[in-house]
């Protein structure tokens, strides 16, 4: 590792897609900013450098990490307290990290149930019905892969966090920002926030950035978008039947997806203001459906199948309940499997 | 099941009925479990599903939702909108995996200090009999590793 003095930046995936990447690369010119101020000594998807060269360096060495994925399995945690030990400031970087986002869903199957989906799949040729074992005595030793863990944890849950950034993934100008403040703060011409905070994001809501009108409106159905042919470019989504995730979702991304005719699927995570996703949404949701008699209101919600997947797309890792019940039967029969 | 446990329930009232059906019970001297504890609002359509969630998290076993009679609302149609945040939960709760049985709905006008208690006792007996409610989370595959989770309530107030 050379040592030219500059502060240390590391980025590392969990269990992510790859697109917060693909995001900090699209900060443009910015992202040679980075390289001006930083020295990049980890980021397995941009460069080569393997655990053992992180494991190596003396705790704190590195002055930023960008820590994106949710913690699936074995593999997932150890880097995750690797990369605290490793790390000044240890940014939860994505909804995935934050909340758990798409991968957190998996939260509400028991582990056997993905394994079905995945190896089991109508697209999936796979006759002895094999699946993984995490250890394998094989003639020329132990073999073992990341044990899979039963739900899928947020960063903050495995570790502790300095800040968070939310979106799937960060806007571009937010990070450009952040690595702004950093670069700053380094230079003693800012302060961080508090640690705990959340960076490149506000603190209201995507209705507030919105630009689309509300009136007092209620909905006897709610719809898919793709099943409409005109949208109302004027009116509150929500208010036209379209589940619309605004109310519950943290500022920051100038409410993008509204303008662009779609709605808030809410991937800033909650605003200030909403402690669990989902409940502030049922608040909301409750709010524009007619019916004042059980029958009606239930119907308008038979319109709506995936309440949980409406609710809590990305924030089911780290909300109160975490379908959690579910979890535990599981465990209980994985366990009586085993032994 | 453990016949000793003893469901802890909470249970929200409504300041203009049903908070006031409980207090009719008492100074009438009808009794009910002392397994309810009761929470006043202003009104049944203060119930943010945050509240009933959080009490879920925290260990209560089952949440008791009161409210006024449809169509007598102090605030005029409040009640509806709890109405709707009810059955939303229930729907939630289902898809989670837990009973949605664990919480209840019921309409109580101040005169029905009675049939307060009736439900009281009541939905006691059937979380008694679905058993404790237990959000263990996460769940490690060897006990001997368990992680300390930062538990979310300290992340923010509601």
């Amino acid at each position: 590792m050379s040592m030219n003095g500059k502060p240390k930046f590391a980025m590392y995936w969990a269990a992510s897609c790859g697109g917060c990447e693909i995001a900090v690369l699209n900060i443009h010119e910015k992202i040679l900013d980075v390289d001006a101020n930083f020295e990049v000594v980890f980021w397995p998807v941009a460069m080569d450098a393997k655990y053992k060269d992180v494991e190596a360096m003396p705790d704190e060495a590195i002055t930023l990490t960008l820590f994106n994925g949710g913690i699936r399995n074995a593999e997932n945690e150890a880097m995750a307290h690797l990369m605290r030990r490793k790390s000044k400031i240890l940014v939860a970087f994505g909804s995935c990290a934050c909340a758990g986002c798409i991968p957190g869903l998996a939260n509400l199957s028991t582990r056997e149930q993905i394994f079905e989906a995945v190896y089991d799949g109508v697209s999936t040729d796979n006759p002895m019905g094999l699946r993984p074992d995490f250890q394998w005595a094989a003639p020329e030793g132990n073999l073992h892969i990341p044990e899979f863990y039963p739900v899928l944890k947020t960063l903050d849950q495995v570790v502790a966090v300095d800040y968070y950034m939310p979106g799937c993934p960060p806007e571009s100008h937010q990070i450009a920002a952040v690595v702004d403040l950093v670069i700053q703060a380094l230079q003693g011409n800012a302060t961080l926030p508090p640690t705990g905070s959340v960076i490149g994001a506000g603190t209201s809501t995507v209705c507030d950035e919105c630009p689309r009108v509300r009136n007092v409106k209620t909905i006897q159905q709610f719809t898919r978008i793709q099943h409409l042919t005109e949208i109302d470019p004027n009116l509150c989504l929500l208010e036209q039947g379209i589940p619309c995730n605004g109310p519950a979702t943290r500022s920051g991304c100038g409410a993008l997806c509204p303008r662009a005719n779609a709605q808030c699927i809410g991937c800033y995570g909650s605003s200030d203001s909403a402690f669990d996703f989902g409940a502030r949404l049922m608040t909301a949701f409750a709010s524009v459906i007619e019916g004042k008699e059980p029958a009606e209101i239930e119907r308008v919600l038979d319109t709506l199948p995936d309440p949980v997947g409406q609710f809590y797309r990305f924030s089911l890792a780290h909300s109160l309940l975490r379908a959690a019940p579910l979890v535990l039967e599981e465990e209980e029969q994985y366990a009586t499997h085993q032994h | 099941m453990n016949d000793t446990f003893e469901p802890v329930i909470i249970g929200f009232t409504c300041n203009w009925c049903s908070y006031r059906a409980a207090d009719l019970a008492g100074t009438a001297r009808v009794k009910y479990p002392p397994n309810i504890r009761l929470i006043r609002l202003m009104c049944s359509g203060r119930l943010d599903p945050t509240f009933v969630l959080k009490a879920l998290a925290s260990g209560a076993d089952g949440v008791l939702i009161t409210g006024c009679h449809p169509g007598e609302c102090h605030y005029l149609e409040q009640n509806y909108k709890t109405l709707r945040r009810y059955l939303m939960l229930r729907r939630v709760l289902t898809q989670m995996g837990i009973e949605p049985e664990r919480i209840k709905l019921v309409w109580a006008s101040a005169a029905e200090g009675v049939k307060l208690a009736q439900e009281i006792t009541d939905m006691v007996e059937q979380i008694r009999a679905l058993g404790p409610f237990k959000p263990r989370y996460p769940m490690p595959l060897n006990p001997s590793e368990v992680v300390e989770v930062q538990p979310v309530a300290e992340r923010g107030t509601v």
